[in-house]
């Protein structure tokens, strides 16, 4: 299938803990540090907040790639939630391989409130790594998946219709 | 006051310009014009400032006109403003939580260039908000009491002063130090800028207040090992190191120090950095708070092998020693916490061009105020190693400062004590004295003039920055000389200065155990190690965790001014939340939904707080709001989705991503 | 553990006591050494100071015959070592030179992917083949040897990649491991004169002098060095010097001369026959005759 790239830009869901990386990206913002804009940041207090099927989700709905930004481990503001998030994370990245997600598309990255450059930098490897990977575009595979199926029904049905059915 | 939340969303949006800072980069018309158009906003306004009184007014008198149940203003970080612009909701007639903030300068206009990319993110981020605040429930201000006590760690003039002001102020105070007596550094002091007021004069007053004051519960030789709780109700335990001495009983006779075995002091005194010795048992220095000798159980014979004659025992008339004295953990309760850790200085060492450790006569500045100071190991003399008189002294500036090999920032105290250590060795020797300096920084009231004091004085100053302290003479002059090397950039060569003794104004560090004492406070720390503030400017010393407060260089290098200046903001900002009484919870804690709780308990054992427990008559998980935070680690654990987090429900959170997306 | 070689003119030439007693020292530690195949000049400083883009290139082509082989390249002179640095650094952050670079050596059917790592002796000594390994090595250790280090002004400046820039100690470690005494000899990085010895002789020699001088105040008994340049210049004009200033004779050795003889090597296969001004005999002793 020839994919629409005219013009792609990637588009990041990002969901970053309210103490340690989205003060992080404020800091860059107060820094004026630039860097690119293909980035939407959700605010959750803590990264272990962050269910998995939030990533799912924002793949589901046309993402390219999700970033998760929580506290070094040691330094959760709630304790332990990073590592909470650590443990999720790394079940979700196995069943994502499965889904045929590239792994560079979900990426964890521990940015504590100072570490604003860090933000940046992130951000911009990550927007280069998924210009490299392409469009995901799970809607649009949804899409062709549903068209196929919805063929192969159809298929189906012309074989049956020489037969007497009872069906429904 | 009723909000109107039912039926239909009526959503509010404003877009704030703040001056060229969001409007420069984003074209707030069109987001506006956008809004406008985007499911339930009844009204869409741009603002120049919406945080000034007529942008809140705006809101409010949207509010009331347009029958608003919702309102979205995107404008700077919700970490900055979220609070007024939810009191502005409130005043208005609306409960607060049915609010949203955009951030679209800290996280859009100030990082991206103008463009259409930086506001097509301003819309898609505004979509999300407009979507999630449809969801937004009233919610109600949870508060907690606040233990009117205060910890106060670190007994330096930082901590001496938040203490003493907080006492005064009728509250009681625990102040903790490591050290076997409080004074910090500035006791180590002889003189300060730029008024040459002597340290102890201006210091030790402050010690015995601190002392002496009914308010004020002074352990000395101790530390914070463990802090649990949250504003207003934190539990410390202290530990109390053994100082082989009951407290209540000794008085600093110091009989023991005299009686001791060693009749020669044999030990590196720590107070006087390294230039003296003392005894295994010693009061660390004259004016030492509390007044109470200590052992040091690597020097003293009978800790170390239980084999003394212990002449310090009949020595003391009041029973004071106790070699079996035991560390001991206290327990408290307090409502406030005030760090006010300190610093370390440069190990001038780590830069062995300047011959530190390796060549005689070259010194730091904390060991030249140690000699100046007339109660030091040298009588206040200034002398060389043979004990003559220095004729020519260097001062090196920038040791360990403004350096990409060692430590980038300015330490912003060198260039001051520099010179004022210029001034001290000029009236106590008539040396010449060479400060070398790359630039002078004294930007404080009176600083330019001692600068200028002592220019006439005839301190000279070379620019630039000294390649090495040499011990290679050239010429017969040189012979025997610490030879500075410096390329002099005023007067453009290289020249080589022979001197008797070189001084390396040493810069400021973080305390070496920064890292481990900012996790046990769960506060944040720089990338060099200094404790972070909340905000730069507006909170320069309130932390991100409420209820802990910074003071003095622990967050960052600065003088005696600006210590004792941050240190009374600290107390004061401890004692604005004591004065409350009550301080309001964000109210985005969790709850179950019983009926669709399962009873497995996969939630309990992953609350941080233990604020989960089972209901063993209905098999269900209950959670008690008062202990909970709110991370919401529990919610993205429940595999049925019963666990709901104000401010944060699934509905919401799928919302916003599913706007974000577009 | 093996290693391309890149002599530079030097070791050819006035420096051959120091390919010949680096290739004696290597046998003996069980390194082997390659010397690269049609390797070119390196520019030197002098002809990046008249054409700095031909110095860059003639340095790619070293570079690139290096990248044929999997192995680091050692490079024992001084500016040999740095003209290498420099170029792999001006390569890496400015694509204009890389252009070039790459582009002349296209005319040669070369690549150059910015992968192959230059690296000093000292270096591979010290840390690679290790002070433990050579310690166990040493047969005749240089007891009584008072040993001056000097590093002079390249191998850590500007790229400190493996040593101290202001306070290099890798030799100092390696001589004390080899049982000399090391004096402490604050002018370990300082100017020797360089090629100003060779233009402006007056001024050269007056910093060569500067430094015998300092070694024979502090009762050296030799100075050692890492360069070709340094050992020629310190060690050729001690006459004259002495004549012009006051009187110094410091023998001037190579580092690898001294690792050579603590592992008992013979003083001729180090090529210490070629110092003009010789080491004392005591302080190169006689070869124990072997099976």
């Amino acid at each position: 299938m020839e994919m629409k790239t005219n013009g792609w830009q990637p588009k990041i869901v990002a969901f970053f803990c309210n103490w340690c990386t989205y003060t992080a990206a404020d800091l860059a913002g107060v820094s004026r540090m630039k860097y690119a804009p293909n980035i939407r940041i959700i605010r959750l207090m803590c990264s272990g907040r962050l269910d998995p099927q939030f990533v799912m989700a924002a793949f589901a709905r046309g993402a390219d790639g999700v970033l998760i930004g929580g506290c070094h481990p040691g330094d959760c503001h709630y304790v332990e939630g990073n590592y909470k998030t650590l443990r999720r994370m790394t079940l979700l990245k196995r069943m994502l391989a499965d889904l045929g997600i590239e792994e560079d598309r979900c990426r964890l990255e521990w940015i504590s409130a100072s570490e604003g450059d860090k933000v940046k930098w992130v951000v911009n490897d990550m927007t280069e790594k998924l210009r490299a990977l392409g469009p995901l575009d799970l809607p649009g595979k949804h899409k062709e998946w549903d068209a196929e199926m919805e063929a192969l029904e159809k298929e189906v049905q012309t074989q049956q219709e020489g037969e007497p059915s009872h069906v429904h | 006051m009723k909000t109107k939340t039912n039926g239909e969303a009526r959503i509010g949006f404003y877009v704030c310009h703040c001056g060229t800072n969001i409007a420069g980069v984003v074209n707030v018309a069109a987001v506006a014009e956008y809004a406008g158009k985007l499911p339930g906003v009844v009204v869409s306004r741009d603002y120049k400032y919406m945080c000034s009184d007529p942008g809140q007014e705006l809101i409010q008198t949207d509010i009331k006109e347009h029958n608003l149940n919702r309102v979205v203003v995107a404008s700077c970080s919700p970490l900055l403003h979220e609070h007024t612009f939810r009191t502005a909701c409130e005043k208005g007639g609306l409960n607060p939580f049915c609010f949203q903030m955009v951030n679209i300068r800290e996280h859009d206009s100030w990082v991206h260039d103008p463009g259409d990319p930086a506001t097509e993110k301003a819309k898609a981020l505004v979509r999300a908000a407009v979507k999630r605040v449809a969801l937004h429930k009233p919610l109600e201000v949870k508060r907690t009491r606040i233990h009117p006590d205060v910890l106060v760690v670190g007994g330096g003039i930082a901590g001496i002063q938040a203490a003493l002001t907080l006492a005064n102020g009728s509250q009681n105070v625990y102040l903790v130090e490591r050290e076997p007596t409080i004074g910090g550094h500035m006791a180590k002091f002889d003189k300060t800028f730029p008024t040459l007021d002597c340290a102890a004069c201006i210091l030790t007053p402050k010690m015995s207040a601190v002392a002496a004051h009914p308010n004020i519960k002074l352990w000395t030789y101790s530390e914070v090992v463990k802090v649990d709780g949250f504003v207003g109700n934190y539990k410390v335990q202290v530990r109390r190191n053994p100082r082989y001495v009951n407290e209540e009983l000794c008085v600093g006779c110091a009989k023991c120090v005299d009686a001791c075995v060693y009749k020669e002091e044999k030990f590196e005194d720590e107070f006087n950095e390294g230039l003296a010795k003392r005894k295994p048992v010693y009061l660390p220095f004259p004016q030492a708070t509390p007044p109470v000798v200590v052992f040091d159980p690597d020097a003293c014979i009978q800790l170390k092998t239980g084999k003394c004659k212990k002449s310090c025992l009949e020595a003391c008339d009041r029973d004071a020693i106790i070699f079996d004295q035991k560390p001991e953990t206290k327990e408290i309760e307090v409502g406030t916490i005030i760090l006010a850790t300190g610093f370390r200085t440069f190990d001038a060492g780590r830069l062995p061009q300047y011959g530190y450790g390796t060549l005689p006569n070259v010194y730091t500045s904390l060991q030249i105020e140690r000699m100046v100071n007339a109660s030091g190991p040298t009588d206040g003399h200034i002398m060389l190693k043979d004990g003559s008189k220095p004729k020519a002294v260097g001062i090196i500036h920038c040791i360990g400062s403004r350096d990409n090999r060692t430590n980038r920032w300015c330490s912003r105290v060198c260039c001051m004590y520099s010179m004022k250590l210029a001034h001290l060795i000029k009236q106590h020797t008539g040396a010449e004295v060479f400060n070398f300096y790359i630039d002078i920084r004294a930007p404080g009231k009176g600083y330019e003039e001692f600068y200028e004091k002592l220019q006439e004085e005839g301190v000279h100053f070379i620019r630039g920055r000294v390649a090495e302290v040499a011990d290679w003479p050239l010429t017969k002059e040189e012979e025997g000389k610490l030879i500075i090397r410096v390329e002099d950039t005023l007067a453009g060569f290289v020249r080589r200065i022979p001197v008797d003794m070189v001084v390396l104004a040493t810069g400021l560090e973080p305390q070496p155990d920064a890292q481990e004492v900012r996790r046990l406070f769960n506060i944040s720390c720089s990338t060099e190690g200094w404790f972070l503030e909340r905000h730069p400017k507006l909170a320069p010393v309130s932390t991100f965790t409420d209820g802990i407060f910074i003071a003095g260089c622990c967050q960052g290098p600065k003088d005696i001014p600006d210590t004792v200046a941050q240190a009374g903001a600290a107390a004061g900002e401890a004692l604005s939340l004591i004065n409350a009484g009550f301080i309001e919870l964000e109210p985005n804690t969790s709850y179950v939904v019983a009926d669709d709780c399962s009873g497995c308990k996969t939630c309990i054992p992953l609350c941080p707080y233990n604020a989960i427990s089972r209901d063993e008559e209905k098999k269900k998980a209950v959670i008690n709001e008062a202990i909970c935070k709110g991370c919401g680690v529990c919610v993205a654990a429940c595999p049925s989705g019963s666990i709901v987090q104000n401010l944060f429900t699934d509905d919401e959170i799928f919302s916003e991503i599913e706007a974000v997306l577009g | 553990m093996k290693f391309s070689y890149f002599p530079g003119c030097s070791l050819k030439g006035t420096g051959r006591a120091y390919e010949e007693s680096l290739f004696a020292v290597c046998r003996a530690l069980g390194v082997e050494v390659q010397e690269l195949d049609d390797w070119n000049c390196c520019g030197a400083t002098a002809y990046m100071a008249v054409s700095e883009a031909a110095g860059y290139m003639m340095n790619t082509r070293n570079l690139a015959l290096a990248e044929r082989a999997p192995h680091d390249l050692l490079a024992p002179c001084s500016a040999c070592y740095l003209s290498l640095k420099k170029t792999q650094h001006y390569i890496a952050e400015y694509p204009s030179i890389a252009e070039q670079a790459t582009g002349a050596l296209a005319a040669e059917k070369l690549t150059y992917a910015g992968k192959v790592a230059v690296r000093h002796p000292l270096e591979v000594l010290v840390k690679d083949v290790g002070l433990a390994a050579i310690k166990k090595a040493v047969k005749q250790p240089l007891t009584g040897l008072k040993v001056a280090p000097y590093y002079g002004c390249q191998i850590v400046r500007p790229f400190a990649e493996f040593d101290d820039q202001q306070n290099p100690v890798l030799m100092d470690k390696l001589l004390q491991a080899l049982g000399a005494e090391v004096v402490r000899y604050p002018l370990k990085t300082r100017c020797c004169g360089g090629s100003l010895t060779g233009t402006i002789g007056e001024v050269g020699q007056r910093l060569s002098f500067i430094l015998l001088n300092e070694a024979q105040r502090r009762g050296a008994t030799c100075i050692a060095t890492v360069c070709p340049l340094c050992q020629f210049n310190l060690d050729s004009y001690q006459a004259e010097i002495s004549k012009q200033w006051s009187p110094v004779k410091m023998p001037v050795v190579y580092f690898t001369q001294l690792l050579g003889l603590a592992l008992g090597l013979d003083a001729k296969s180090l090529g210490l026959h070629r110092c003009i001004v010789p080491l004392p005999p005591r302080a190169a002793p006689r070869q124990e005759v072997h099976a």
